[in-house]
Parts: structure tokens; C-alpha cells; sequence
């Protein structure tokens, strides 16, 4: 499951417009969005005050029904009778933080393998003729800390998708040439990862946090990614398959039949080997200024970052009307300064992560020219320390509020968030009504709450900065920032001694 | 969370009846339902040629809209590619109304802005006897002038407003062909919307504007010259097209970008943001019957006037292959692309039917050509509309070689798949594949309020009629391995080509890390 439901990475627009198609021109994303402390002075009559607001209809989400098997495995049915179409996921513990060091892009190689190898009974080409013939899809997925298969089809074809899907799930078949094929595309990520300045400084400032060979931040090499046998697919999936298993469904179905269908899958399985809890402990970076040289860009990526917090903190609420504050929108603390006052940036923002079962980073990322490093990076710096120096006003506390209890129906305005949402909370083991525990807090944080939070979670001189940029063009140097001289880092592509490769490699 | 890709699936059932009858799996339409979906949506064009459209959709107290406007920076005059991006940047930045603490001394401030701007600009521009030391001061001028109009400034207040009051998902978007600005909000908002939609379509104040070209610049930095696609991707563009706006960097030259003033900017909205050029569309728990009266109040407030005449220039038929060689230290990359008519051709579809059958999944001719059985490529596509739609455009080619293989031998295995498609017939089930997921995929990417109030914009806007979105799956159903041999023949060919690559060089020797100090 992807960890940081929300929030962080500043990194609104990364999504590089996938080749072509209509490349639309955004004025800015963001995940966060907050209001600004600005003193009006006189403002002339604000018209849209005088705008009645009626009190919004009652609405009360559609719970998904919970059926708990005897084997602890948990069933989610949403129902939609909207469209004809039905939905299904089976969600596993353990990702890519779970693998082994020496093999890492094991979950990456599996997820794809699991899939495009197919059963004994149909092989995965084969499948993808009948799939795609009806409009539908069976996938499978790996991420950090889950892997999943997931299916959907028009509810005609619903039962054969369904026999198709868990049979994937229980019986499938790795193939060696299938196998071969992923790692020839992992390889081609691993040779391609330092064409994207972003994706560079993403991967780069999560190792300062977390340490270069931390579970969160190992990368595939092409040495570990060719250690990976395909025994060790299959015993993955043996292992993983033993655990909390948690099933969706969502649509169009008879609600009764479709249990029954499900049980019948699920219910003859032993009963599921629980998680062991993680003991992840993180060293926080070493303060100073990082850099990585970029001979091809004209612009610096800056993120300055520390080790944060998890969505159990008991100050949660307050620190996400912080994040507000300083980095989630239009009308944030950074927003204001860096990108509309001085123009300096037009991506800016950050926060804290908020993961739900191991510590996030704190983190504050730009964009800029390359001559404007150093001023903008010290802006940054300066707003982040100004939380501990600058008060919180009662103008950003309700602005913040606000804006986050007004839009906060739309976690759950469709039947599927809501089913997403009741997925998550099992799979990380939070109580079913974390969402309302949350929206009260939210609706109690205080001026002295925000005071107590900056206090205790920003420390200004527990940061590095990480500078992503092209050398000769950076004037002033990053000296200048007065973190001591800057430490470089080394992003070049090992090569493993037995595999050369005639392809230039990107330094 | 990864997973399933749950289109936020909820779509009014007429839809799915519609569909459904045209679908051979599925069973047959009622008329009933088709009906019933029509009653759910209101379209009425007010006096000043704007359109408003109505979909109800009740199930959440929220709504979503789309504003949709027939200009996008193809309409950017000669010498200020990037104006209608600009524009849009400063349709953020408030009203008459909003943004400001004295309008009236605001205004004789930005006045005062792009004089000194002008005069600024003049001598930068003079190519004999510019004096620089009278250029510094005019520069200084121009910053204190700058200085003085942000004294009224409000920063960011538009913005601000919406965000208190739940909007969600709040942007806009820029093309080449048009402009769409979009949020979704808490149901009770709607007539707070409407007041700020309809102010900054019709009062927007040129505030901040030049730093908000400072901001521009650095979204082009981002997007386009640090970023090895983006630098391959405008070239492609500027070396295909030698007449047509579509050859022009969307987001701008930076010598043109950067020297947009407020005026032009101005003047481009007063041009295209006229009711006829502007369709919006709102989905969700609304009730037109109660809501019109308002929302016809507000949005009247939009100067009347009929579309801008259209541009004259259509881009002359290509007569030799163009090639474009990057080389640099990123990783190889091979794109080509194909002259096609615009979207308003009978064959718009064969080409939808093209693409699909190319680039749609694992069983596509390219995966499993070049990905699959070849194995020399990590991706392989191909797709179209490209860059735009309104105008003719482009049939394009992506594909990124494996490790030791080249972008010549992607050129030729990717010829190696159009010669098959121009020598022999697709297969029934690959055209009957493409049939079945074409309806499946309107309907799947219908499913949210703002999918669907994106859809119903743009299909108003470009065949006059938002059933066109629907009735689109006709000609689709009327594509047949005939037309797509035919359309293959006629533009897949060599002098219609312009190919552009990135060629890997390794690192400058005598450069290393850690520089910057």
C-alpha cells in the first residue's frame, strides 16, 4: 500500500505528461492546500460574504459489509448498481521493504511475472487475448509494503473473470521466459533512472533520511535484479499468500451470491499467519548540503528534509493544519513567499509524510533557476524555521481548518473511496472509525496545539539539504548557504562485472 | 494503496443503457432509459452565446464543473507563443473585487506597470545604439513600478476563498487547442462559485503579472528544457510543422514567453474569452430548474460575442522525410511521427482504430512485437491525436530501446509493423477488440462528476452537441479492416515522416561531481 496516503511530495505536476497526447499546460497541483496569514488592510466590501451558504444535506456514506472469515482472512462487499460493472482485489501483506538486500527488485520482477506467466491452464498471453476481447483486466501489483491482484470486468463476464482472477491467485505458473522479460524492463528502469531530475531527487533525499540500504530506500541494481531465480518467485508467493489476505468487491453483484462466491474461494484456507510488527528505526539525516551534478538542466531541484512522523502520533491533527500552513496550497507559508512574491519557483510546498506504520520524512522541495539556488533555498529554510519563531495567527489557524473540514467529504464521496478507505484501515490494523476520530480532532487544534507541535517536531537544525543541479550555472555557490561545504553524491549505475552492456549508461 | 484503477464509478444510468445498445454483449436498450438520462441533463445558451450544461447526479452533496474555453495557445499571436498559458496563470489572480484592498488606485498602479514595461522593453529590443545604462535604470523603473501596484495586492485571495470553502482538486489546464478550468466543491458553494467562476471569466485584473512570468519561466524549465523528453518532444513538433501554430512550443519560446506583457495578455482575453467561445459544464447534485435563474445571473456577466474567427493557416502537405538527432547523456529515445487530418475528418476513428490496435495493452502489435518477441524495447506506441485535435495534427511513434539496443532499430521494427498494416487486413478480433473496449472505456472514463463535466464541455464544444460523445460510438462501429488499410496507405509514408531521437553520449570526460562550490 502506498504509505503516504497523501500529502507530501511537493512534487505536484512530475506526472510528465505521458508522451504526447494533449499535454495540458496546470497552472499548479496540489495534494494539500492551505490559506495564508495576510493582514487585509481595509479591503473593500468582500462581496462574496454576502453570499448565502445553506447547511449542506445530511449525507451519510455507504459503509462497505464486513465479513470476517473463520481463518481471519476480511471480506469488503460495496455494493454500486450504477454501471454494469464489478470490481475485485485481493490485497497481501508484505512489499518490497520485506525482500532481500541482495535481491532487491524481487517484488518488482514478481508482481509483473505473476501476471504475465498465467496459470497451467492459460498461459498469460493467452489470457490477455480473452481479457481483452470482453474489456477486461486482471493485474497484479507490487508496492513497498503489499502486493495485490486485482480484476474488473462488465458484470456479464463477471463469474469467468472471477474464476480466471483466483485462479491466478492460488495456482499460478512462473515462467523463466516471462521472468527474463521483466528483468530486461527493470534493467531498462535501472539504466533510465537518472534521466529525471525529479525522480533523482525523490529517490536521493528519502536515502538521507532513511539511509541508502534502509528498507524504504534500497534500489534494484542490475546485480541484485540478476540474483533473482525464479524458486524465489514462487516461494514469495507461497509465503505471502499465508497471510491476513484482504478482499474487495466492489459494484454490480447480488450481494448474497457474491459471498457465497467469496467463501467458497477463501474459507477452506488454514488460518492466516499474522504480520510480525516491524522494528524499523531510522538514523535521520546528517545535517549538511548534498549535492548531485546535472550537466542537462538549466533549473535545480532542492528538497530539504528529516526524519517526521506516523499517522498514530497523537498530535496528527495538528501537524496536518501545520502542513497546511507552511506548504499544502496556494495560500501556504512557502507558496506565498517563494513562488508568488519572488517568483523564484513554480513548484513549491511540502509537509510532513504520513505513513501509517513506520516514520515519514519531513519535506520541503522547489524548483528553481539555477542561479537562484542558493536564495531560494535559503527562503525555504527560513520559513521552516520560521514555525518555531513567527506566531501562528488566528487568520491561518481558521484558513487552514477550513480548508481542510470543508473539503473533507470528498475522502468519502463515492461508494469506492469509502471501500478504499476500509481496505486501508484493515490492512494497517486502525480502528474502522479513524476517519471521524480524525475530523474531530481536526475541528479541536488550537493556536497553542499548532505552538506545541512546531516545537516539538520541526527542528530546523536536524535538516539537510539536497541539491539536484547543474554545477557551473549555480551562482552563488551552495557554500553560501552556510551548511559547510557541499558533500557530493555519487548516482552513477553500477555495472556488475559479468553483464557488459554496449548501451551508454547515464552517469 | 495500489491496486485496482476504481474509476470513481458512479455514471447515470442512461448511459450504460445507451451503450448497452449498441453493444453486442450487452442487452438491449430501452428507450426508456435513454430518455431519462436526456432528462437529467439542461443545456441552455444565454443571451451572450455562453453555454451552460446540466448533469444531475445526486448521489454525494458535491458538485464539479469544467469551464471550457475554444482557445488555447495555437490562438497565441505571432511573436507571443505561451499567451494563452499566461492568461490562464492570471486568471488566478483575482478581480476587480477580489485580490485587492482599493481597485481604483490598483488600477491606475498596473497602468503605470505597463508603461514603464514598454519603455523598459523598447530599448531592450533596439538592435543598434542601445544604451545600457539607461536600460538598468528603465529596468529599476519598471521594478519599482511593480513594487507600487503590489501595495493593493491581496496575494492569492481567489484561491484562498475557494480553498476555504472545500475545493477540491482545484486547476486548470492549458493546450494547444483550448483551456479548461475546473474544481469540484460541497454542493451548498454552488452560487459562491458561481460569482467567482463568472468574475474571473469577465473581470480578471493583470495582477502580478510579471512575476507570474517569472513563474512561467520556471515551469518551462521543469517541463520542457530539463527534461530529456520535453527538449525531444518540442523539437519533433518545431521540425514537423513549418507553417501551422501546432509546430510552436506550447508553453512558449523563452525569448517570447518571457517578454508577454499584460497588454497582449489582455488583449488575448478579450478576443476569446466571449460567451460563444465558452461552454460550462456542472455535474452533480444540482437542480437546474432552482439553480438556472442564479446561474444565468452570473454568468451574463460574460461579455456576449460569437466565436473569434478561425486561423487561415493550414500546415502545407510534407515533401521529404525530417530528422531530428539529440545527442546528449540521457538514455535513447525514438519517436517518429505521421501528418494526419484534424478531427473533424470521416476517418477520425480508423485512426482511433489504429492506435488501439498498436499501442492498447500487452496483446498490441507493438508490445508484442518489439517488447515481447523481439525483445529490444522497454515501450513501444503508438498514438494520436498529437499535440492537438482542432487542426490537422500528428500520428505519432515512442519507443525506448532496451539496453544495448538503438533507436535505429526501433525505426525499424516499428516500419517493420506499419508495412503489415498497410500489406494485410487486421484480424476480425483485433477490429472487434477495439469495438468492445472503445465502449467499455467511455463508459469506465465517465465515471466521475469531473470526467464527465470534462467530456460534456469539451463534446459541446467541438461538434456543438455533447450526444456527440455517445453517438461517437457509431462511427466507430463503422470502421472496418478496409478503411484502416486505406488510412495506413495514404499517411504512413516516408515523405510524410518526421523522426526525432536522442542518441547517448557518455559523460564529459573532464567533468565530475561535487562541482558548485
Amino acid at each position: 500500500m502506498r504509505a503516504n496516503s497523501a500529502q507530501l511530495s511537493v512534487i505536484s505536476e512530475q506526472a510528465r505528461a505521458l508522451l504526447g497526447r494533449r499535454r495540458a499546460v496546470f497552472a499548479a497541483i496540489f495534494l494539500l492546500a492551505s490559506m495564508i496569514p495576510i493582514a487585509s488592510p481595509a479591503q473593500q466590501a468582500k462581496p462574496w460574504e454576502q453570499i448565502p451558504i445553506p447547511p449542506l444535506r445530511a449525507f451519510h456514506p455507504q459503509q462497505p459489509k464486513r465479513i470476517e472469515l473463520k481463518n481471519g482472512i476480511v471480506v469488503f462487499l460495496q455494493e454500486d448498481h450504477e454501471l454494469p460493472f464489478i470490481y475485485g482485489s485481493v490485497l497481501v501483506h508484505g512489499g518490497s521493504r520485506d525482500e532481500d538486500p541482495a535481491k532487491a527488485g524481487l517484488v518488482g520482477l514478481y508482481s509483473q511475472t505473476w501476471r504475465t506467466s498465467g496459470t497451467a491452464g492459460m498461459n498469460g498471453d493467452a489470457m490477455d487475448d480473452v481479457l481483452e476481447s470482453k474489456a477486461a483486466h486482471i493485474e497484479t501489483d507490487g508496492d513497498d509494503d503489499s502486493t495485490a491482484i486485482s480484476w474488473d470486468s462488465l458484470k456479464g463476464d463477471a463469474d469467468q473473470v472471477f474464476s480466471l482472477a483466483m485462479d491466478l491467485f492460488f495456482h499460478p505458473k512462473f515462467s523463466q521466459e516471462k521472468l527474463e522479460l521483466a528483468k530486461q524492463q527493470q534493467a531498462t528502469a535501472i539504466v533510465r533512472r537518472n534521466d529525471d531530475v525529479d525522480a533523482i531527487a525523490g529517490r536521493e533525499a528519502a536515502k538521507l533520511v532513511y539511509g541508502a540500504n534502509s528498507p524504504y530506500t534500497r534500489q534494484p541494481e542490475l546485480a541484485t535484479i540478476g540474483a533473482v531465480t525464479l524458486g524465489d518467485l514462487e516461494a514469495w508467493h507461497e509465503r505471502t499468500i499465508k497471510g491476513k489476505l484482504i478482499v474487495g468487491i466492489y459494484g454490480d453483484f447480488d450481494p448474497a451470491a457474491m459471498e457465497a462466491k467469496v467463501r467458497a474461494a477463501f474459507e477452506g484456507l488454514p488460518a492466516v499467519t499474522p504480520e510480525p510488527p516491524r522494528h524499523d528505526e531510522f538514523p535521520g539525516p546528517k545535517p549538511g548540503v548534498y549535492f548531485i551534478d546535472k550537466e542537462d538542466v538549466n533549473q535545480s531541484n532542492v528538497q530539504i528534509v528529516g526524519l517526521g512522523i506516523d499517522r498514530r502520533n497523537p498530535d496528527l491533527a495538528a501537524i496536518a493544519v501545520m502542513n497546511e500552513i507552511l506548504g499544502g496550497g496556494f495560500g501556504s507559508r512557502l507558496f506565498i513567499k517563494i513562488r508568488t512574491e519572488q517568483a523564484l519557483a513554480y513548484d513549491v510546498g511540502g509537509g510532513f509524510g504520513l505513513p501509517y506504520d513506520h516514520l515519514g520524512t519531513f519535506q520541503v522541495g522547489l524548483a528553481t533557476r539555477s542561479e537562484k539556488t542558493v536564495d531560494a533555498t535559503k527562503l525555504a529554510l527560513e520559513e521552516i524555521a520560521a514555525l518555531n519563531s513567527r506566531p501562528f495567527t488566528e487568520d491561518e489557524l481558521k484558513r487552514a481548518k477550513d480548508d481542510i473540514l470543508n473539503s473533507f467529504l470528498f475522502r468519502y464521496d463515492t461508494k469506492d473511496k469509502v471501500l478504499d478507505e476500509a481496505e486501508r484501515l484493515e490492512f494497517y490494523g486502525y480502528p474502522a472509525d479513524t476517519m471521524e476520530t480524525y475530523h474531530a480532532a481536526l475541528e479541536k487544534v488550537t493556536l497553542a496545539d499548532l505552538t506545541a507541535a512546531a516545537k516539538k517536531y520541526i527542528h530546523h537544525d536536524k535538516l539537510a539539504v539536497l541539491v539536484v543541479g547543474n554545477a557551473p550555472e549555480i551562482k552563488p555557490p551552495l557554500a553560501d548557504l552556510g551548511m559547510g561545504q557541499p558533500i557530493p553524491i555519487d548516482i552513477a549505475i553500477p555495472q556488475p562485472a559479468a553483464r557488459p552492456s554496449s548501451a551508454g549508461v547515464g552517469k | 494503496m495500489q491496486r485496482r484503477s476504481f474509476p470513481g464509478i458512479s455514471t447515470v444510468l442512461w448511459l450504460l443503457s445507451f451503450l448497452l445498445g449498441l453493444a453486442v454483449l450487452l442487452p438491449a436498450v430501452s428507450a426508456q432509459d435513454l430518455q431519462s438520462f436526456e432528462k437529467r441533463i439542461t443545456v441552455k445558451v444565454l443571451p451572450n452565446g455562453l453555454t451552460l450544461i446540466f448533469c444531475e447526479r445526486h448521489d454525494a452533496p458535491v458538485f464539479s464543473y469544467t469551464t471550457f474555453v475554444d482557445a488555447g495557445d495555437v490562438n497565441d499571436p505571432t511573436g507571443e507563443s505561451g499567451t494563452a498559458h499566461m492568461f490562464e496563470h492570471l486568471a488566478f489572480k483575482g478581480t476587480s473585487q477580489i485580490g485587492t484592498t482599493d481597485y481604483a488606485d490598483e488600477k491606475v498602479a498596473l497602468a503605470k506597470v505597463e508603461a514603464a514595461n514598454d519603455a523598459y522593453e523598447a530599448e531592450y529590443l533596439k538592435q543598434v545604439g542601445r544604451d545600457e545604462k539607461k536600460l538598468a535604470a528603465l529596468h529599476q523603473a519598471f521594478l519599482d513600478a511593480q513594487a507600487a501596484a503590489e501595495k493593493y495586492v491581496i496575494p492569492n485571495q481567489f484561491t484562498e476563498v475557494a480553498e476555504a470553502n472545500g475545493a477540491s482538486d482545484l486547476n486548470a489546464g492549458t493546450g494547444l487547442d483550448d483551456t479548461q478550468y475546473f474544481w469540484s466543491m460541497p454542493e451548498n458553494r454552488l452560487e459562491l462559485w458561481a460569482w467567482m467562476e463568472s468574475s474571473r471569466l469577465s473581470d480578471v485584473v493583470p495582477r502580478e503579472f510579471y512575476k507570474e512570468r517569472d513563474v512561467v519561466m520556471e515551469e518551462r524549465r521543469m517541463r520542457v528544457d530539463s527534461d530529456p523528453i520535453g527538449r525531444l518532444e518540442e523539437q519533433l513538433l518545431a521540425t514537423a510543422y513549418v507553417a501551422h501554430n501546432y509546430g510552436r512550443s506550447d508553453i512558449g519560446w523563452p525569448s517570447e514567453v518571457s517578454q508577454i506583457t499584460a497588454t497582449e495578455a489582455m488583449a488575448f482575453h478579450r478576443k476569446y474569452y466571449v460567451g460563444g467561445n465558452i461552454v460550462v459544464a456542472i455535474v452533480g447534485d444540482v437542480d437546474p430548474k432552482a439553480d438556472l435563474p442564479m446561474l444565468e445571473k452570473y454568468f451574463s456577466r460574460i461579455p456576449a460575442g460569437a466565436k473569434p474567427e478561425d486561423m487561415t493557416t493550414v500546415e502545407p502537405k510534407q515533401f521529404a522525410e525530417k530528422t531530428v538527432v539529440i545527442r546528449e547523456q540521457s538514455q535513447p529515445v525514438y519517436m517518429e511521427a505521421y501528418h494526419r487530418p484534424s478531427y473533424h475528418d470521416p476517418d477520425d476513428a480508423v485512426f482511433d482504430a489504429i492506435s488501439d490496435i498498436f499501442s492498447n495493452g500487452r496483446v498490441s502489435r507493438l508490445y508484442r512485437s518489439l517488447v515481447e518477441q523481439q525483445q529490444i524495447a522497454a515501450e513501444a506506441e503508438g498514438y494520436t491525436p498529437f499535440p492537438g485535435e482542432k487542426y490537422p495534427s500528428l500520428f505519432a511513434f515512442y519507443a525506448e530501446p532496451l539496453p544495448g539496443h538503438t533507436p535505429a532499430e526501433m525505426r525499424v521494427a516499428i516500419h517493420k509493423e506499419i508495412d503489415k498494416l498497410k500489406s494485410t487486413d487486421v484480424t476480425d478480433a483485433e477490429l472487434a477488440m477495439y469495438k468492445t473496449r472503445a465502449r467499455a472505456d467511455l463508459l469506465r472514463g465517465l465515471a466521475d462528476n469531473q470526467g464527465l463535466a470534462n467530456s460534456l464541455a469539451e463534446y459541446q464544444t467541438r461538434y456543438g452537441d455533447w450526444r456527440e460523445l455517445f453517438l461517437r460510438l457509431n462511427k466507430i462501429d463503422k470502421v472496418t479492416k478496409a478503411d484502416i488499410r486505406r488510412v495506413a496507405n495514404e499517411i504512413f509514408v516516408d515523405t510524410n515522416r518526421t523522426s526525432a531521437e536522442i542518441d547517448t553520449e557518455p559523460a564529459d570526460a573532464g567533468k565530475t561531481g561535487g562541482g558548485a562550490q
